[in-house]
């Protein structure tokens, strides 16, 4: 219940902030020369303008702009997202057809970035200043140094192209007609190039906090009693330095949540996934302004829910940091 | 740049050599049925029917599932489609199609003329992007009878004209599909066409692939080979040219590739790259002038400005084979129209520049510079973007200095044709078989403003007028031709656009597909005769 209340309050708490997010992407779009008839007519090669005038009519472009702002507000108290000027629908179905890949792909990067960075992170505390971790650090300073973009291509280079082992891009295998296990196999076939590619930035970051947090708690107090109470060095890492450590993980997840969609349009190109990252790509370069802010909206919404859970998960490792507080 | 200099050099005569040899070797083959040719769709549309959108995007996918009343043969000359005869009045106002008989829709209702008239009237003169120019002065489509077709013209229509813009302009939507079911436009047949083409429209996953597969009740003889057809959304272009290698792809139509991958596959054993197939896509890079300026108002500074850029030198390093010099705005491919005399040409010489400007009154000052222009380059395609940085170069080196303003598409389109907010512009002009379709109107006074790719420079030129107005209603082919043979000298004197590059787009294709590239504008086209070897 209290919990409830609590998500209660947030949400209640974040109404006024994504309004004046929505009001801001709304007139800074504005700033960007031509409309969405500027931008098909450009994609048609050609037509002339009594026809450009008709579309702009169309698209209640000939509105001002202050009418199209508070038409769109109007239609968002009333949960309707507008309609998608490029994909003809609804923006709302529009972004539930985009969701699943892009969730897919920032859920298992995500994971994969901050598993392996608890993993990496740890064996290059335990080992500090030896060769394991000088080894674990140089790959780290490495993977954060390289563009996305430019691993994803070389991976596809090394793997699709040479090795032929893995597919070079999208989602599933079109042909192959796959259904439930066999499909999600398929699925997570796909999955494997992407996440790596947009998981190592984030394995890179992780991975360095997790060493400095494991490195700051083992000089502790506590630490030195639990190693000199007989312990062993195994055990003191996972039952008494780990948990602590893993908060500014957390913190973390929470922030990059909302910067991974910014990633994921690099990495939805590359690997032709059809996500949320690539449509918000394509609704600025068509001005397709509905779309734009129905993502912006959904985006905010999951940056909400994800430090939410994030808040909640600080209670469990940390007992001190009640909901309340 | 050296690099990539080199390794176009070193592909040329590959590139040479395999636009004669592998088109005819493989022509004692038997067609092979089956198999699943993967396309690479660089940019979604918003819709897919071609009887609304006149553009490659459409086609490549629509232009398979519809088809227009004629085409273009091999040899580019007109030939019928669901047309199967036409004939002119000889006063150019009556033109009568005989439609082919036994031709279905995709759903199985009949073909018929009172098709043709509904998409002529209501979507080729209403909506289609040239079309409502093209048929500005259609008054009618007569229907004596399910297979003739009568079009009505207030104004003399020549045939030629007409036969030549329809490959593009021409294609058939079905009546019964969009009579009465609102607005045409937001008609969702659009976004799931229906034709009575090869092959029949199975699905379409936005951001990700649209597949279509074989028609099994098409009309031509043993058409089509291929099973299935899927377009896969691809906008990374380097990524695309890892597809084609994994094998994912079969073909990338209209340059989709980076000009450096392009060159990189063309000496690949398993991939064709060659510009054979496209000669109906022609474009030139232009150079476009604001007349509000006081500096480019002036004659001699736009020949000193034409003057200024070493153009062999530009095509020789950054574009390789895959461009050629430019004479003027009808390109050399254009058999019918491509005049014998140019007019004047605007050979490299920065010397002769100098003295233009200098006659002109405009003398460099502290540092050289006699003024600055900006330059919007168009945003599509890399080689407006090396253009127009060479442009800022060698302009620099005769005193006039250049800032380079860039922007998207829809900001390209709004600043140059909506604003007139530039000094100097630079794209593509892409010529459509015939001058009136496209490209008069980039020269004709007139033109509303906001009407993208038409004159919007603000240049008023009555003799260019008058010709194109006569020769848009000239029914005789040979007067049509002398006038746009003069049409062609004036503006090569007067020079409101200079179009010093000649390009056109370049395929990249598996050497495993047969029948391709056999037409001026085959990736248009609707594959009948395409196959896969194994």
């Amino acid at each position: 219940m209290r919990i409830l209340t609590l998500a209660g309050r947030r949400l209640a708490a974040s109404i006024p902030t994504l309004l004046l997010i929505l009001i801001g992407i709304f007139l800074l779009l504005q700033f960007a020369p031509g409309d969405t008839v500027d931008a098909m007519m450009a994609q048609m090669g050609g037509g002339d303008a009594k026809l450009a005038e008709e579309l702009r009519r169309f698209y209640g472009l000939d509105l001002s702009t202050a009418e199209r702002l508070g038409q769109y507000l109007w239609r968002l108290v009333r949960f309707d997202l507008g309609h998608s000027a490029i994909y003809g629908k609804p923006v709302a179905s529009v972004i539930v057809e985009r969701l699943p890949a892009t969730l897919l792909l920032m859920v298992s990067a995500l994971s994969f970035a901050f598993f392996a960075g608890i993993v990496f992170g740890v064996l290059a505390a335990r080992d500090v200043n030896r060769w394991q971790d000088t080894l674990i650090s140089t790959l780290g300073l490495i993977f954060y140094a390289t563009p996305s973009f430019w691993f994803g291509l070389m991976a596809i280079v090394v793997f699709s192209v040479h090795l032929q082992w893995l597919p070079a891009g999208d989602f599933e295998d079109i042909g192959a007609g796959l259904t439930g296990f066999a499909r999600t196999l398929d699925i997570a076939r796909h999955l494997i190039l992407p996440t790596l590619t947009l998981g190592l930035i984030y394995l890179a970051i992780y991975l360095r906090l997790m060493r400095g947090a494991m490195l700051e708690v083992l000089n502790l107090d506590f630490v030195r009693t639990a190693r000199s109470k007989g312990l062993d060095e195994t055990r003191v890492i996972t039952r008494h330095v780990l948990r602590n450590a893993l908060l500014p993980m957390v913190t973390l997840i929470g922030l990059q949540a909302g910067t991974m969609l910014g990633g994921s349009v690099v990495v939805e190109s590359v690997f032709s996934l059809p996500g949320l990252g690539r449509l918000a790509y394509e609704s600025v370069i068509q001005r397709d302004l509905n779309t734009l802010l129905g993502i912006v909206f959904v985006s905010a919404l999951l940056v909400i829910v994800v430090n939410f859970i994030v808040d909640l998960l600080y209670a469990r490792l940390d007992p001190r940091i009640a909901p309340e507080g | 740049m050296d690099f990539t200099r080199r390794s176009i050099l070193m592909t040329s005569a590959a590139i040479a050599a395999n636009v004669v040899d592998p088109f005819k070797a493989f022509a004692q083959e038997t067609p092979r049925r089956g198999g699943v040719f993967g396309v690479h769709y660089g940019a979604e549309q918003r819709q897919l029917n071609p009887s609304l959108q006149a553009s490659t995007g459409v086609y490549i996918i629509g232009g398979k599932i519809q088809e227009p009343l004629v085409d273009l043969d091999a040899k580019g000359q007109p030939v019928g489609v669901l047309a199967e005869s036409w004939e002119a009045a000889p006063d150019g106002k009556t033109i009568t199609f005989k439609l082919r008989k036994g031709v279905t829709w995709h759903d199985g209702q009949p073909f018929t003329s009172a098709d043709v008239q509904f998409t002529a009237m209501e979507m080729w003169k209403k909506i289609l992007n040239y079309g409502t120019t093209l048929q500005l002065f259609l008054t009618a489509v007569d229907t004596p009878d399910p297979h003739t077709a009568i079009f009505r013209y207030e104004r003399p229509m020549p045939l030629n004209l007409l036969l030549r813009a329809l490959p593009d302009l021409g294609y058939v939507s079905a009546r019964h599909l969009y009579e009465g079911k609102g607005d045409i436009r937001n008609n969702p047949v659009n976004l799931a066409p229906v034709g009575t083409g090869p092959f029949k429209f199975v699905a379409y996953e936005r951001g990700q692939h649209i597949i279509a597969d074989r028609n099994p009740n098409y009309w031509r003889d043993n058409a089509p080979y291929l099973d299935r057809i899927i377009w896969r959304v691809i906008t990374d272009r380097s990524a695309a040219a890892a597809q084609l290698e994994a094998g994912q792809l079969h073909y990338s139509p209209f340059s989709g590739l980076t000009i450096s991958d392009m060159a990189r596959l063309s000496q690949d054993k398993r991939f064709i790259v060659s510009t054979k197939g496209n000669e109906g896509n022609a474009r030139t890079n232009t150079i476009e002038f604001n007349f509000r300026r006081k500096e480019l108002a002036d004659i001699r500074v736009r020949r000193a400005i034409a003057h200024a850029l070493d153009i062999p030198f530009f095509i020789e390093n950054f574009l390789g084979d895959f461009a050629k010099r430019g004479t003027g705005p009808i390109p050399s491919v254009s058999t019918d129209f491509y005049p014998a005399d140019n007019g004047p040409q605007y050979p490299f010489d920065k010397a002769l520049a100098v003295k233009l400007l200098d006659e002109a009154g405009y003398k460099p000052g502290a540092g050289g510079t006699r003024f600055s222009l900006r330059l919007t380059p168009a945003p599509w395609g890399e080689d407006i973007s090396l253009f127009s940085t060479f442009i800022q170069q060698s302009l620099a080196q005769v005193g006039i200095k250049v800032d380079i303003v860039r922007v998207d598409g829809g900001g390209f389109l709004k600043s140059v044709y909506n604003d007139w907010d530039f000094d100097l512009a630079t794209g593509w002009h892409q010529y459509r078989n015939d001058p009136a379709v496209s490209t008069t109107v980039w020269y004709r006074s007139g033109q509303p403003k906001g009407a993208p790719w038409t004159n919007q420079w603000d240049w008023k030129d009555e003799a260019i007028d008058k010709i194109i107005d006569d020769a848009a209603t000239e029914v005789d082919p040979a007067k049509r031709k002398a006038l746009y043979g003069e049409f062609v000298r004036k503006v090569n004197t007067e020079l409101p656009i200079w179009t010093p590059i000649e390009q056109i787009f370049v395929t990249t294709i598996s050497a495993k597909a047969r029948n391709h590239s056999n037409t001026p504008r085959w990736g248009s086209s609707s594959w009948h005769d395409l196959w896969l070897a194994e």
